[in-house]
């Protein structure tokens, strides 16, 4: 009886959270224009709109090489900064952990809003350059790379990394031979959160942005204020495109870290 | 003279970058606040926002909002993180899971769905707009109440809760005197992770015909107005509000659980 209970919450929030998105992927896949009105016949014609219509695919992909491009400085930086506080004094370590925390507990306008003061106001660089967008972005994620690197380095068996240098690597070989392998997995989570992270964004984006350039977010929100309605029912299919993607992406890292903690429960025992 | 390796070099880039971009532009907004156009100094913006009931009508207006929502999505969350974590199910990974995904799916796409189905639902949707708002937050931020939670329930330990009730509390006193008190560092966590941006994210209610400006709203009608020192004074103002309450709530969660934004 209890279980009952709780099973039947559970449903219950899961389909407040799902029912949205799933009504609107039926949707997608009609002629209708409206959420609840007639359906009309099965068409994949708003899918088809979402690629044919130059303005939302240069949308798509400039969003996509901003995320990409943003996520890969940001675990660059992210990485160093993680390896290099790991090592470094106490005090400079605190310094770059508190540093650090800003962005992350910042909100993201009083973020956006205070790069493009200082960049754009006060030091005069254009908009139109990408540079405090790109820029913007990096602070947003680079934090997050750090974090999710950084319990992976207490873990850490500094034997190894004073194997190598009694073997005969220099320090700098020794690190990027034997150290940076076993951050891996963080460097590659961190990587995935960078991305997620630029894509979910909008509001560094808007203050940073050039006038004449859209991400997902600030493409939909003007699109909502104005009626366009083949755009309308084609962010519907890219809606519906995003979760299916997402839940592939999500069953795949579900199913790889499960395999991977198999494997150590394996070692473990044999240890 | 060969420059001599040091691991902690490494730091050096991300060190820059930090000062460069994270502390240099919180200067220059308190700089920004507290001078006028021509870069005088003055209290102008500073009054400016005390003495205006809008603004501070505002300030009250997001924090009434921020507070609500909160409520609602911790209401929500709570039994949800508690069923998920001690239930005993079987794929309670996937579970989990599902509960965090939309965390994934662009906001702005799922707050027009949710707008279709409101708009469904009640017809005109500019009738309810806090409602709406309210409903339009928590749908929004409802994933990040519940992953601190349920990581922070599946931390108990249950010999303390089977102690008490072996010590004769019934099950209500058990609740409320073991494991509500040992919850508290997962309900802060989640506070932080949706109070903040409940008072900032005007996009949602925006996206929801609702006028009315929180204080992101503020910072967004000064950034379009050119109006960067009322608009740099908001930005300070929240950040003072955040220093406070990262001050509070550093005081109950453990150090390393401050990134709940981070798990994947």
């Amino acid at each position: 009886m209890k279980k009952t209970v709780c099973i039947i919450w559970l449903v219950l929030i899961l389909a407040l959270m799902y029912v949205p998105i799933l009504i609107l992927a039926v949707y997608s896949f009609t002629e209708a224009t409206t959420v609840g009105g007639s359906l009309g016949g099965f068409s994949f014609e708003n899918y088809f709109n979402l690629f044919a219509n130059e303005e939302l695919r240069g949308m798509i992909f400039g969003t996509l090489a901003l995320a990409l491009g943003s996520a890969l400085i940001a675990t660059i930086l992210g990485t160093l900064g993680a390896v290099g506080a790991h090592y470094s004094k106490k005090i400079r370590k605190t310094l770059v952990d508190s540093a650090n925390q800003i962005p992350v507990v910042n909100a993201d306008v009083v973020t956006g809003f205070s790069i493009c003061v200082l960049l754009i106001i006060m030091l005069g660089v254009s908009k139109d350059s990408f540079v405090p967008l790109v820029i913007g972005h990096t602070v947003l994620s680079a934090p997050f790379v750090y974090l999710s690197i950084k319990p992976k380095l207490k873990q850490l068996d500094n034997s190894l990394y004073e194997a190598a240098l009694d073997l005969g690597a220099s320090p700098a070989k020794a690190l990027f031979k034997v150290v940076l392998p076993q951050l891996i997995p963080g460097i590659l989570s961190g990587f995935m959160l960078a991305v997620t992270l630029s894509l979910d964004d909008y509001f560094i984006t808007t203050y940073t942005k050039p006038s004449t350039f859209d991400t997902i977010s600030t493409y939909v929100v003007n699109a909502t204020k104005g009626s366009q309605t083949s755009v309308k029912t084609a962010l519907w299919a890219l809606s519906t495109l995003i979760f299916v993607i997402v839940v592939i992406v999500v069953a795949c890292m579900n199913l790889m870290s499960r395999k991977n903690n198999a494997k150590e429960a394996k070692a473990d025992e044999r240890a | 003279m060969k420059l001599r390796f040091n691991r902690s070099q490494l730091c050096i880039p991300y060190a820059l970058f930090l000062i460069l971009f994270v502390i240099a532009p919180l200067i220059v907004i308190i700089y920004y606040a507290f001078t006028n156009g021509q870069g005088q100094f003055t209290f102008e913006n500073f009054i400016n926002f005390f003495s205006s009931t809008n603004t501070i009508g505002t300030l009250i207006y997001s924090l009434f909002l921020a507070a609500v929502t909160t409520v609602v999505c911790l209401i929500i969350a709570y039994p949800t993180a508690y069923i998920l974590a001690r239930s005993g199910f079987k794929k309670q990974h996937v579970l989990l899971m599902l509960f965090i995904l939309p965390m994934w799916i662009n906001f702005t796409l799922r707050i027009t769905a949710l707008k279709e189905v409101l708009a469904l639902i009640e017809g005109n949707i500019a009738r309810y707009t806090f409602l709406n708002s309210v409903i339009g937050m928590v749908y929004d931020f409802l994933p990040f109440m519940i992953l601190p939670l349920y990581t922070c329930f599946l931390k108990l330990d249950k010999n303390l809760m089977e102690a008490a009730s072996d010590l004769g509390a019934n099950r209500f006193m058990v609740f409320l005197r073991v494991t509500l008190p040992l919850s508290v560092p997962g309900i802060i966590s989640g506070i932080t992770m949706v109070l903040l941006p409940s008072m900032t994210n005007y996009v949602v209610l925006d996206m929801l015909y609702n006028s009315t400006y929180i204080m992101g709203s503020l910072i967004g009608s000064y950034f379009s107005a050119y109006d960067w020192n009322n608009g740099s004074m908001i930005s300070l103002v929240l950040l003072v509000i955040i220093f406070i309450i990262t001050l509070v709530t550093n005081r109950f969660t453990d150090k390393e659980e401050n990134s709940g934004r981070a798990v994947l």
